[in-house]
């Protein structure tokens, strides 16, 4: 039904396009057009299908709930949680589409039976709505097209409107985020204390599973203990960045300083494939390759290594994660201008010293910016920690044990069939709005740091 | 020239030596790790695009068959019982078997060799009552043992493969009955429990649609988008904002993409689970910065002078950007979404969050349908504990790597034959 | 006396001949100004004199370019001790975004002139008041050198220049960027300057070559048409080039 009455406004809007066109023609025999002829035609289709359109969209959003509200009004007078009642009206619902197959009782029927009628008189209304409203507004816009008004400029206007409104994308989707993450963390929350969350030590979410009734709340205090993740999140992320650091950070400074222009043009893009390559992929090495080796030269001197050990997962993000500080130091010192260069030089210090007194200082920061927009990459990386160190949220400062992180532990949870409702489900939420903040934290700082640098210099 | 500041210039140029060197060790690191890490997957994967299958000979016999009529038609080969004609075409192999020891001969090919003693019969009718050779999917087990992958020297008891087996395995290789092919079945099949007989198309055709989903999402919107942020916006806080935000969303974690598609997209407005439709509009919107970044650098390189021209005409703000601004930035911005394309493409987590990552043995023919994806099958199969799983992972990382490396070559031909250079 | 002697100078950027057969002998204490057109080389060959176009890949020297007998263009040289003894100052002021006092420090450090923080102290003290810049910042040497104002900014680097003692300074257009108080200050500068160092100086005006030099070279495409006591070359140059272009005829 939607997608009919959808193809049928978009078809309108063609036909009327065309209209508008050949009555421009039609008018230009007796007076001179306002703009060209396919403004007409553009000013005609706009006007049939944005209004409709406009309508249908927020008809679509509003009608489930409204119909909810009017079947759930028999149901006020019996007491129920608001769990009961979404329980009710999915049953209804499933009953109205035929596809229930639980006990059937009067009260449950008539509900259907009424839910069918309202969806029946609401669709009805809906086709009346609009197509009164494609007559209301193409019977407009044909009016002013007669009177032969200006037609370019309400034409741009709302291409104007279309633009902005794209624009907007990019806000509605953090507005999601955010709203999405936060619905079921409160509703986690107020299951679990906020503080025994964050400071809690055990993270156990496992324990809470209980087939009927509700979990034990001395378990749920217990089970929800992010210090683990928050600390195995920051300790891989720190192994990472020992590795990352050094190497990329001499690799941007032999590329921006030392380099030849050959050795330049092919060495960057070739590190830089190194950031192209699938995180999975990564992970995969990480649990086939380096886990067994670092285990294997662990046991040749003497240590215990467990398989899965944060050091193989952190260094292989480490690898993961050299291209961004090489590139983006390479980057940031390049921008240093060359009469700083020239200065140094000048005063007969070698090109070493140049860089450890001037360029570095100079650059850093913009390095910094980098390195931290890099931090925030390794808090955010999931599947190489998924697969290569283990899933279960030890509290350990020893590289050689297998720990958990943050975003590990969302995938744990929420693999496989999620049960909305269930406080381990919203725990996942809880964790990514955590994981939300930290991240954005450490973007805006170092986005604005980067920016100051490039300000600077330009 | 005292010997102080000689000593001193000596130091001063072993330090500079020295830092060179740090450089060219960091650079060697970098690079050396993508070697091993090439040679790593390259070394285990290139045998996964060989199959081996054992040669036996398959007598199609009629009462075997349960075939009754004269002439059967295909509807009664279509029914006919294989059972007994496959078991046979097997066991022949090694007629001094005991019955009671008979599974160690099938288990040396794939499960599904009635089906196949079957689907040759169907393809070539006239083989009813004949004896013919037959080509049978190895097991798993064998077939790494054939590649060289499975160590023979361990005992028994580990072995998966026992010596009667091997003895078969050893007297066959020998009669060259064992033979080894390119395995198109990689590419034409659904995933599979089983090593042998699992492909990645259907994984492959939902990557292909989730990138569809989220080109034909995020690219319309993007170009929009940036189109009004660099041409039309006023400068203002608001404005500021939506740029901080772009910025800002361009970094958040993938995974937090994911939540945002399973509680926003699957919970509230009831798409379909598992589903490419759903997992290309998750990646749309992580690509969406993506793409109006590029956007809007390629705009911003178009030369003002081309602006100030097109409005010194006459035209409208509207028309100098339809027509002449946005045309020439279109190669930057096509370029962007390629790339942005590509990091969708590699993204696992937040389709593993959304359901992606379920078991599909079909392959899918519209968005709607539930399939997997390059990167979360890479996960499915890194995750099974066969021994013939690792090459299947390292082959579809090999695929998935082309279709990178293709990708990211399209965007650099879009970028250098078609941008124009301003100077 | 002569302090450094250049033959036969050619220099290439690639294929491109920059520089052709220069030949020129400065004296020792005494302020040479090479004047010209934009593009004429007279900052190439400048910058011949301390080896700086070592930092730019593509740029070849040919001939021979002698300060006491050293030669310079030589690949045994080594431009670290050559750079020492000849300081540059450079046409935008470029201090490092360090503090005053470390950017006066900064040639001491890395040569490891000073032995001691009271030394050093010293040296920046003497740097700065030879440069004419002591009394402005001596009450704020911590703060940032490019928060100063470009003249003062310009000073700074003749302090740089200074603090190791060279014996040579190059200065190419040094004033170029200043307004004209910064730029008397500046001229009186390498007046007092001259006496302990020679200074090779690039510039544009020629009002400021005829006040502060003793000696004139004039180039033109890549050549030095004339050379010799800065009076002759503005008063009565033997070249028609020259005498063309000190009245303001081209260029």
């Amino acid at each position: 039904m939607n997608l009919i009455l959808v193809t049928f406004i978009i078809l309108l809007a063609f036909t009327s396009y065309y209209f508008g066109r050949k009555k421009a023609l039609v008018i230009q025999s007796s007076q001179r057009l306002t703009a060209l002829p396919k403004f007409y035609g553009y000013y005609l289709a706009a006007w049939c299908a944005a209004p409709a359109l406009i309508i249908f969209a927020l008809w679509s959003v509003f009608e489930p709930s409204i119909v909810k509200t009017f079947i759930l009004q028999d149901y006020t007078d019996q007491n129920l949680t608001k769990n009961e009642l979404q329980l009710i009206y999915t049953k209804v619902k499933a009953l109205a589409a035929g596809t229930y197959t639980g006990n059937i009782t009067n009260f449950l029927d008539e509900s259907a039976n009424k839910y069918i009628q309202l969806k029946g008189i609401a669709n009805s209304a809906k086709v009346a709505i609009i197509l009164a409203i494609l007559i209301f507004s193409l019977s407009f816009a044909y009016r002013s097209v007669q009177k032969n008004d200006r037609m370019r400029e309400p034409v741009e206007i709302f291409l104007k409107w279309v633009l902005f409104v794209a624009s907007l994308g990019a806000v509605l989707v953090t507005i999601g985020i955010v709203f999405s993450l936060l619905f079921e963390a409160i509703r986690f929350f107020q299951a679990v204390k906020i503080f025994d969350f964050i400071f809690g030590t055990h993270w156990y979410p496992a324990k809470t599973f209980v087939r009927d009734g509700q979990p034990d709340p001395e378990l749920m205090k217990d089970a929800f203990g992010a210090v683990p993740l928050f600390a195995g999140t920051f300790f891989i992320a720190f192994i990472a960045m020992c590795v990352a650091i050094p190497i990329g950070l001499l690799s941007g400074i032999y590329l921006s300083e030392y380099a030849g222009r050959g050795v330049r043009k092919y060495a960057k893009p070739i590190i830089e494939i190194l950031a192209g390559i699938p995180t999975v992929v990564y992970g995969f090495f990480a649990a086939l390759t380096v886990g067994p080796f670092v285990k294997e030269i662990g046991n040749a001197m003497g240590l215990e290594v467990s398989a899965e050990s944060a050091l193989a997962a952190g260094a292989v993000m480490g690898v993961m994660i050299i291209p961004f500080i090489s590139s983006l130091s390479d980057d940031v010192m390049t921008a240093v201008p060359q009469n700083l260069r020239d200065g140094s030089y000048a005063m007969g210090a070698t090109k070493s010293e140049t860089v450890k007194k001037v360029i570095f200082p100079a650059a850093l920061p913009g390095i910094v910016g980098s390195i931290l927009l890099a931090v925030s990459r390794a808090v955010g990386e999931t599947m190489i920690v998924v697969m290569a160190s283990g899933l279960a949220a030890n509290l350990t400062m020893n590289p050689l044990e297998s720990t958990s992180t943050i975003t590990a532990q969302i995938v744990v949870i929420l693999i496989g069939d999620q049960q909305f409702g269930d406080p381990k489900t919203q725990s996942a939420f809880a964790l990514g709005i955590s994981l939300f903040i930290v991240t954005l934290f450490l973007n805006v700082i170092a986005l604005s740091v980067v920016k100051k640098y490039r300000e600077k210099y330009e | 020239m005292n010997s102080f500041k000689k000593n001193l210039l000596k130091k001063r140029y072993n330090a500079e030596r020295r830092f060179q060197w740090y450089g060219k060790i960091a650079i060697g690191l970098a690079l050396s790790f993508l070697a091993v890490f090439m040679f790593q997957i390259f070394s285990k994967g290139y045998s996964a695009f060989q199959k081996t299958w054992i040669v036996t000979e398959v007598h199609y016999d009629k009462e075997l068959l349960l075939i009754d009529a004269e002439s059967p038609s295909k509807d009664d080969l279509e029914n006919a019982d294989y059972y007994d004609v496959a078991y046979k075409a097997m066991t022949s192999l090694d007629p001094g078997l005991p019955e009671e020891e008979d599974r160690q001969l099938i288990q040396m090919v794939s499960y599904k060799y009635e089906a196949e003693v079957k689907d040759l019969l169907l393809k070539n009718p006239d083989y009813l009552g004949k004896i013919v050779p037959i080509k049978l999917t190895a097991s798993d087990d064998v077939d790494q043992v054939h590649k060289g992958n499975y160590p023979r020297d361990i005992p028994e008891e580990n072995r998966r493969v026992n010596d009667y087996q091997l003895q078969i395995y050893d007297m066959l290789n020998e009669r060259g009955d064992i033979l080894s092919e390119f395995n198109i079945s990689f590419f034409t099949s659904p995933d599979s429990r089983e090593a042998e007989l699992a492909g990645i198309a259907s994984s492959f055709m939902g990557t292909v649609f989730s990138i569809l989903v989220c080109l034909a999402f995020s690219f319309p919107i993007a170009v929009l988008a940036a189109i009004y942020l660099e041409e039309f916006a006023p400068k203002n806080k608001f404005t500021d904002f939506i740029e901080v935000n772009i910025n800002n969303l361009a970094a958040v974690p993938s995974i937090v993409f994911g939540l945002l598609g399973l509680g926003v997209l699957l919970a509230v407005f009831n798409l379909p689970r598992s589903t490419p439709l759903v997992g290309g509009i998750t990646l749309s919107l992580m690509t969406l910065p993506t793409i109006i970044i590029a956007a809007r650098a390629s705009l911003k390189a178009v030369p003002p002078s081309i602006r100030e021209a097109a409005l010194a005409m006459g035209a409208s703000n509207m028309q100098t950007t339809m027509h002449h601004t946005v045309p020439l930035s279109m190669p930057g911005t096509l370029s962007g979404t390629i790339i942005g394309l590509a990091q969708a493409l590699g993204e696992t987590a937040p389709l593993i969050l959304i359901g992606m990552v379920a078991f599909v043995n079909t392959i899918p023919g519209t968005p709607v349908d539930p399939a997997a994806s390059l990167p979360v099958q890479i996960y499915i199969w890194s995750e099974s504990a066969e021994r013939g799983f690792v090459e299947k992972v390292s082959a579809c990382i090999m695929v998935l790597l082309a279709f990178l490396i293709l990708m990211n070559l399209a965007a650099q031909i879009v970028r250098h034959k078609f941008e124009k250079k301003w100077s | 006396m002569s302090k450094i002697k250049a033959e036969n100078v050619n220099v290439y950027y690639g294929s491109k001949q920059a520089l052709f057969d220069v030949s020129i002998d400065i004296a020792e204490k005494e302020v040479t100004a090479l004047i010209g057109p934009s593009g004429c080389g007279k900052s190439t060959f400048l910058r011949c004199l301390n080896r700086m176009n070592d930092v730019i890949d593509i740029c070849r020297v040919e001939g021979s370019i002698k300060m006491d007998n050293l030669e310079l263009n030589s690949r045994k040289l080594d431009v670290v001790r050559l750079r020492e003894n000849v300081g540059m100052v450079f046409q935008k002021p470029n201090p490092f975004p360090k503090t005053i006092y470390e950017n006066v420090a900064y040639g001491p450090t890395i040569h490891g002139i000073a032995q001691s923080k009271e030394e050093m102290d010293q040296i920046v003290e003497i740097s700065l008041k030879k440069a004419a810049l002591w009394n402005e910042v001596k009450d704020r040497l911590d703060e940032i050198g490019t928060g100063l104002s470009g003249g003062q900014q310009q000073r700074l680097c003749i302090a740089r220049a200074i603090s190791v003692s060279p014996e040579v300074i190059l200065m190419d257009e040094p004033c170029s960027a200043l307004d004209p108080i910064a730029t008397a200050q500046i001229e009186e500068l390498i007046d007092d300057l001259k006496k302990e160092v020679t200074i090779v100086i690039v510039t544009h005006s020629m009002s400021q070559a005829a006040r502060v030099s003793q000696k004139t070279g004039f180039f033109h495409l890549g050549k030095l048409i004339e050379f010799g006591p800065t009076d002759k070359i503005f008063k009565n140059p033997d070249n028609q080039q020259t005498q063309d272009y000190i009245t303001g005829r081209f260029g």
